[in-house]
């Protein structure tokens, strides 16, 4: 179908400049994302004196140093420190689609008395900074006994329940708007077919909105990856460091150690661009796969 | 909805119930706990209150009358300004032309989305790193060009710019992959018969695409904003302490600054209650200004 217009529209436009132009202004700002990210990588493998005089040319012969890479292992366990944070970001996501869904679903689908009530509700839950709530949240998980117990597992427990809490409102504010898209028709046939409402949430409306509940996910794993608010207060010991909290640390103790700064900075964001450009597969997939549309 | 399944409301309770006691234990809860806390007299995290304080609402006078908080507000407002030109407009620029080219797509959704996979907490190192005075990146390169004299990109008069810029860059990936989900689930049979009747590649964006995409776009035009009055880790990075000369404060950055800096507890408690009725206003702004219309 859509070669068919585009065939259409060359005949129309046989030189599009306009073409070109979009071209240019995309290529421009995907320069300012990807170069930013190269140039810390390539000023990983420098000396720190090195990248303040010339930090443009590429890290070879006698540029090149693993040093940076050696002071930051050294000091730190960082294998723990994944796998805490990738423990932790998972539980979030996971727990914040399925929580989310339902939620979404029963606002958009059903009628009742308090649901104008629940949705301010929700919106407001958007406007809540983390530092408003935190306060009352470290005196709860103390009075829980999650707090401040040097096991690794409560800890993060502790930095898991509140994150999920945090990325619930966001995710039910665009579920909530993907839901009210699909048409209606459909869970009705389903429902013809002798399908319950669960089964309906699960099998024909999970499905169809795949791709919001995929970003819905990825958002709260990113997020709750890269929050080092909530974590700074809950992972307080060496072993129950999460990566961010582990450099954010490290980084504040040799404030002026370019050097490491920028192998600490590489070292946080490239397993996780690495792992995104894998997934990035399968969030395509979700995004074409919308059986009914508009 | 008109749906004869949806006329039994048991099961309501049984989606609803999970996630509504995530967020009143662990959001509704907290906050109006914070409330009552910005009468009361904290000095230190997770203590408990001193009493109240005299007269209870000593806080909200200083609110008045602190300098400080005004910067914060008027910085915020500049913030939010910027958020929504800058971040929303940009991605829905990028959005519309990513939707209409054809070969190259994949990979610009991928790339836009890299500043957000990026955790603010090294973006902020990396910015320091960019914007550094004595020869980072961006002096370095003006060198190149010719510039005899470092320029210092955090001193009073480049402050503000120096910490928007990067708050804007970041998230417009985000929005861009929200508005770009909304531009695919508009149906391909509705260009096509647009394309028939002659429709120009424009007239398809400005009467196909846009008025499809007023809902999603709403929707982010609220994320903006809430998200404009939380930011809080890049700035904070990049200039601690509302540096230079209490220029830079933001309302996030000056609560958090009271809350741990100076155990100043309750005041920031008051703050935060500030925090979310600015964004509970502003948002009622956007929503009246996007409306949400049904086509």
């Amino acid at each position: 179908m859509k070669a068919e217009i585009y065939k259409t529209n060359q005949k129309h436009h046989k030189i599009s400049l306009g073409m070109v132009g979009i071209y240019v202004v995309l290529s421009a700002w995907a320069l300012t994302t990807i170069y930013p990210l190269f140039w810390i990588l390539m000023n990983s493998f420098k000396n720190k004196k090195i990248i303040r005089s010339d930090s443009f040319s590429l890290p070879l012969g006698e540029l090149f140093t693993l040093d940076n890479y050696k002071t930051a292992f050294d000091r730190v366990n960082i294998l723990g420190a994944y796998r805490n944070s990738i423990v932790i970001s998972l539980s979030v996501a996971a727990a914040v689609i399925l929580l989310s869904g339902l939620a979404a679903y029963a606002l958009v689908r059903y009628d009742f008395k308090i649901k104008g009530l629940l949705n301010s509700l929700v919106v407001a839950g958007m406007m809540f900074p983390p530092f408003a709530t935190i306060i009352p949240v470290i005196r709860m998980m103390n009075v829980i006994g999650l707090a401040n117990t040097n096991q690794i597992p409560k800890s993060l427990l502790a930095v898991i329940l509140p994150q999920i809490a945090g990325n619930l409102s966001f995710a039910i504010v665009v579920l909530r708007g993907y839901i009210a898209g699909l048409p209606v028709e459909l869970e009705e046939a389903a429902y013809m077919e002798g399908c319950n409402v669960f089964q309906l949430f699960f099998k024909v409306v999970m499905p169809l909105c795949k791709p919001s509940f995929a970003t819905v996910g990825i958002f709260s794993f990113l997020w709750s990856y890269n929050d080092l608010f909530t974590q700074s207060f809950f992972l307080k010991t060496k072993p129950e460091y999460s990566v961010t909290v582990l450099l954010s640390l490290l980084t504040s103790q040799e404030g002026t150690n370019y050097g490491l700064m920028a192998s600490s900075v590489s070292l946080i964001v490239f397993p996780l661009l690495i792992v995104y450009l894998f997934l990035q597969k399968y969030i395509v997939k979700g995004l074409t796969a919308g059986a009914v549309k508009g | 909805m008109s749906s004869n399944i949806y006329k039994n409301k048991k099961p309501v309770i049984f989606f609803l119930v999970p996630a509504f006691v995530f967020l009143s234990v662990f959001l509704y809860y907290p906050f109006l706990q914070n409330i009552v806390n910005s009468f009361k007299e904290i000095n230190n995290l997770g203590a408990s209150a001193k009493g109240w304080n005299a007269p209870w609402y000593t806080n909200y006078i200083e609110l008045c009358k602190d300098r400080n908080i005004w910067t914060a507000l008027i910085n915020t407002v500049k913030m939010i300004v910027a958020t929504i030109i800058g971040q929303l407009g940009i991605a829905i620029v990028l959005a519309l032309m990513v939707d209409n080219i054809k070969k190259g797509q994949k990979f610009f959704r991928t790339v836009y989305f890299f500043p957000i996979v990026i955790a603010a907490t090294a973006l902020g190192l990396l910015f320091n790193i960019v914007f550094l005075y004595d020869k980072g990146m961006l002096n370095q390169l003006r060198e190149m060009f010719g510039a005899t004299k470092l320029l210092d990109f955090k001193d009073d008069s480049h402050a503000m710019l120096t910490m928007m810029i990067p708050v804007t860059w970041q998230y417009v990936g985000f929005y861009f992959i929200i508005l770009i989900t909304g531009l695919n689930n508009i149906s391909d049979d509705l260009y096509e018969a647009a394309t028939i009747d002659g429709a120009s590649r424009w007239q398809r964006v400005r009467y196909i695409s846009i008025p499809l995409l007023h809902n999603v776009i709403c929707t982010c035009g609220v994320l903006a904003v809430t998200g404009a009055l939380k930011v809080f880790d890049l700035p904070w990075i990049m200039f601690p302490k509302g540096m230079p000369s209490n220029s830079t404060w933001l309302t996030g950055t000056y609560m958090y600054y009271h809350a741990f800096e100076s155990h100043n507890v309750d005041y920031s408690s008051a703050i935060s209650v500030l925090i979310v009725i600015l964004g509970v206003v502003t948002a009622k702004i956007v929503n009246t200004v996007f409306r949400e219309k049904d086509y």
